[in-house]
């Protein structure tokens, strides 16, 4: 019997594939030989006998499978003996009997003719660039010594860009296109492409409208991976610094749960140091007048949240046929920009509870403003934050009062870094302080909310016992833990088993939600957070340069500063008991139905073609 | 700059739809899709971007970065009368630079535009096949050989100018 075409093909790529896995490729670079396994590139290749490659399009996030490569800039080249043109590395596969030079001087020169052309269609704005110090152009041409370009053609125009949390500068970019690459391929949002041609071409939004109108999530992933200062945040340290100056203001502050862990790396400190105390001694500093944290809002979301869960189950296991399930959980502020844009028929399921940010600035702005005796307008909340779609979230309409906002400016964990380095702080030397009362105590399960899986494991340690009127037996509920994009974990609720799944970026967001929209969805609760890693890979946090082990340092962080907890569960906080008895009265009640939750909107329409 | 969303026909929209169905709405067909859309509205504005966008689930930035990269594409939509000066070496060497400026004249529009009224839009190709009578301009389907810059005029009048 003949083969078809197709089935051909199949088989023909079937031997192909157990050929690569079986062949091992010997090859010579920098005169060392080394065995690989083919389909290896030379870049890897001369990584594992440690010889770098500088690179600078090409990026790759390790075990989570992020990569950009492109083979566009150039930077990588290598010489290939027998060969006449010099081969980039980041996507040269090794060949048998191949003898690569790394750095001999006409891959040194051409190295240095691709930087200087590269550099001279770049604005010379180093000295009051944000990203200077991070850039990655920047480094290599102090790297590779250049001193002069040699260069002077047209220089790229494009108009600035922006948005209430990102800025784009495309002036500076370099077409490396690994914004792209996270706004497509990684996020699936697809707000971002390469558009025109030749010298005209930029990376844009669909007909080069403003991000401000585009399906932007504003999740910041495409900031985080920017080499340059053509993706940077939009920076409000300036605007909190005239707050504090203002004697008029009483300016409060809260902190993520994800900023602790990697604070630190903006001093030196090596990554998945925790540095709370000192963070909070830093506020002081800084002139904050109450250093509270945002950990103490997410306590308060589990009560709302873990309160919805087991109201929506209940009444499922009574048979209401209305209840939604699963319940998703609503904390990520780019995840709900996402679901509004691209999922406008599933907005009734994720939970209406407020996200932790924007529960501290409803919280401060009644009752504490009560507490302290200050009128709404005189209290400035101000948040620090590992990300930078909380810069949107905060200025959202429904969010303020008159006009006033619950949350006056978000700054993300970077602009908080700038800030203690502008008033010469020392940082690693400051003796650790503690959180203000009476927003400031928290528990472990609110910690977590750094790390993906930790909202829904903190919702569990609650939900369980209020449920099962019993205390858990074990806090640690190691199967929701992980860096596996999609997971999936039953926990028994004695007797009952509640089916968990966790997701994080939201192109492995979207998965989930397909299932529930075509009805084959199997969980009860599922939490998503947009960003690789949840908070602790956010778009606000210092620049990791795509260095996996950082990710991974700051989620043990997270869960080292769990375990040192006394309290760990949220239920359990003092604080959070005591607000409910003096002010918003039971979760899910009418005072918190008020100040703690929230709607959302069918976004679609929103999305305005600009000429 | 706000735009006002232009209405389309839904007997055109309809026929887009089942081109992209033609294509098993394959991403991958993109750039045939658009190639019959333009033949289907003669230009490609962002409505019909967000329907093929839409029916091959791929995203509008994505469709737009195409559209703009093939010079082929046009999101200008063109004149009742398009006019199309060749540009080829032939024709070039002939003089088809003062015919082109002498059409910019008289018609008051650049490369790419159209006039006012929508009866004409200018554009430049290169080689129709037809050197011997360079140098060439077509105006719809019709072919007119050896132009000068004289005779502009009177071809316009041809299409009650």
């Amino acid at each position: 019997m003949r083969l078809k075409y197709a089935d051909n093909v199949i088989f023909r790529n079937y031997l192909k594939d157990q050929a690569k896995n079986m062949e091992q490729i010997a090859l010579t670079i920098d005169n060392k030989k080394l065995t690989v396994e083919k389909g290896v590139t030379i870049l890897q290749a001369a990584r594992t006998i440690g010889i770098e490659i500088p690179t600078l399009c090409y990026f790759n996030l390790g075990d989570l499978q992020i990569e950009n490569k492109p083979g566009g800039c150039r930077i990588c080249v290598v010489e290939i003996e027998g060969r006449k043109n010099l081969a980039p590395a980041c996507v040269t596969e090794c060949a048998t009997g191949m003898v690569v030079h790394t750095h001999n001087i006409r891959v040194l020169n051409a190295r240095r003719t691709v930087l200087e052309l590269i550099l001279s269609d770049h604005p010379f704005d180093c000295l009051v660039c944000s990203k200077s110090g991070e850039c990655e152009l920047q480094s290599l041409a102090q790297k590779f010594g250049i001193r002069e370009i040699h260069y002077q053609g047209e220089k790229s125009v494009y108009r600035k860009d922006t948005s209430p949390a990102i800025i784009r500068d495309i002036d500076k970019c370099i077409m490396c296109r690994r914004c792209e690459m996270m706004c497509n391929d990684f996020q699936t949002c697809g707000v971002l492409s390469a558009i025109n041609r030749g010298f005209q071409s930029v990376v844009a939004p669909a007909f080069e409208m403003n991000l401000d109108h585009s399906t932007c999530t504003y999740c910041g992933q495409c900031v985080s991976v920017c080499p340059t200062g053509a993706l940077t945040e939009q920076d409000h340290t300036r605007s909190v610094l005239n707050a504090l100056a203002d004697p008029t203001k009483t300016v409060v502050v809260q902190t993520a749960p994800a900023v602790r862990a990697a604070l630190g790396e903006a001093f030196g400190l090596p990554a998945g140091s925790l540095v709370t105390g000192k963070m909070v001694a830093a506020l002081r500093q800084l002139g904050f007048d109450y250093v509270f944290d945002t950990d103490f809002a997410a306590d308060l979301t589990i009560m709302e949240e873990g309160s919805e869960l087991l109201d929506r189950l209940t009444r499922h296991l009574k048979g209401d046929p209305h209840v939604k399930l699963p319940i998703l959980t609503s904390c990520c502020p780019g995840w709900v920009n996402f679901f509004e844009h691209h999922f406008p028929e599933m907005i009734d399921i994720p939970s209406t509870a407020k996200s932790p940010q924007q529960m501290f600035g409803a919280v401060a702005k009644t009752y504490l403003a009560d507490k302290i005796g200050l009128k709404r307008k005189d209290l400035v909340v101000v948040s620090i934050m590992p990300c930078l779609a909380k810069k949107y979230e905060c200025t959202r309409e429904e969010f303020s009062s008159d006009g006033n906002p619950d949350v006056d400016y978000a700054l993300s964990t970077r602009e908080l870094a700038n800030l203690i380095k502008q008033a010469n702080i020392g940082f690693t030397s400051l003796e650790d302080e503690n959180f203000d009362d009476p927003m400031g105590e928290s528990s472990g399960a609110a910690v977590i909310f750094g790390t993906t899986g930790g909202v829904i494991e903190a919702a569990v340690r609650t939900a369980y016992e209020l449920h099962t009127g019993k205390e858990l037996p074990k806090l640690d509920f190691e199967e929701l833990r992980g860096l596996e994009f999609v997971r999936s974990a039953t926990v028994d609720f004695d007797g009952l088993p509640i089916r968990i799944g966790i997701a994080h970026g939201l192109g492995n967001a979207r998965k989930l939600l397909e299932e529930i929209k075509a009805g084959r969805s199997r969980y009860h609760a599922i939490e998503i957070m947009a960003c690789p890693g949840g908070c602790i890979g956010g778009g606000g946090q210092p620049y990791t340069h795509g260095d996996i082990n950082i990710l991974k340092a700051r989620q043990k962080a997270i869960y080292e500063e769990d375990k040192r907890k006394p309290l760990r569960k949220s239920h359990e906080n003092p604080s959070i008991q005591r607000l409910y008895e003096e002010f918003l009265g039971t979760p899910l009640g009418e005072m918190s139905h008020h100040l703690l939750h929230t709607h959302y909107f069918d976004k679609t329409g929103e999305v305005i073609i600009s000429e | 700059m706000s735009h006002i969303k232009i209405q389309l026909k839904e007997a055109q929209v309809n026929q887009l739809k089942e081109v992209c169905r033609s294509f098993d709405n394959d991403p991958g067909e993109l750039i045939n899709v658009l190639h019959k859309a333009q033949g289907i509205f003669g230009y490609l504005p962002a409505e019909v971007q967000e329907v093929v966008a839409r029916e091959l689930q791929l995203p509008v930035a994505k469709v737009y970065g195409v559209v703009t990269f093939y010079s082929f594409f046009t999101m200008q939509p063109k004149g009742l009368h398009p006019i199309s000066i060749c540009m080829g070496t032939a024709c070039y060497v002939r003089g088809a630079e003062k015919v082109l400026d002498e059409f910019r004249r008289i018609l008051n529009i650049n490369v790419g535009e159209s006039t006012a009224d929508g009866k004409f839009s200018i554009s430049c190709l290169r080689c129709v096949g037809a050197c011997g009578l360079a140098p060439v301009v077509t105006i719809g389907e019709k072919v007119y050989g050896r132009v000068s810059p004289d005779g502009v005029k009177d071809i316009l009048r041809e299409y009650e100018f």
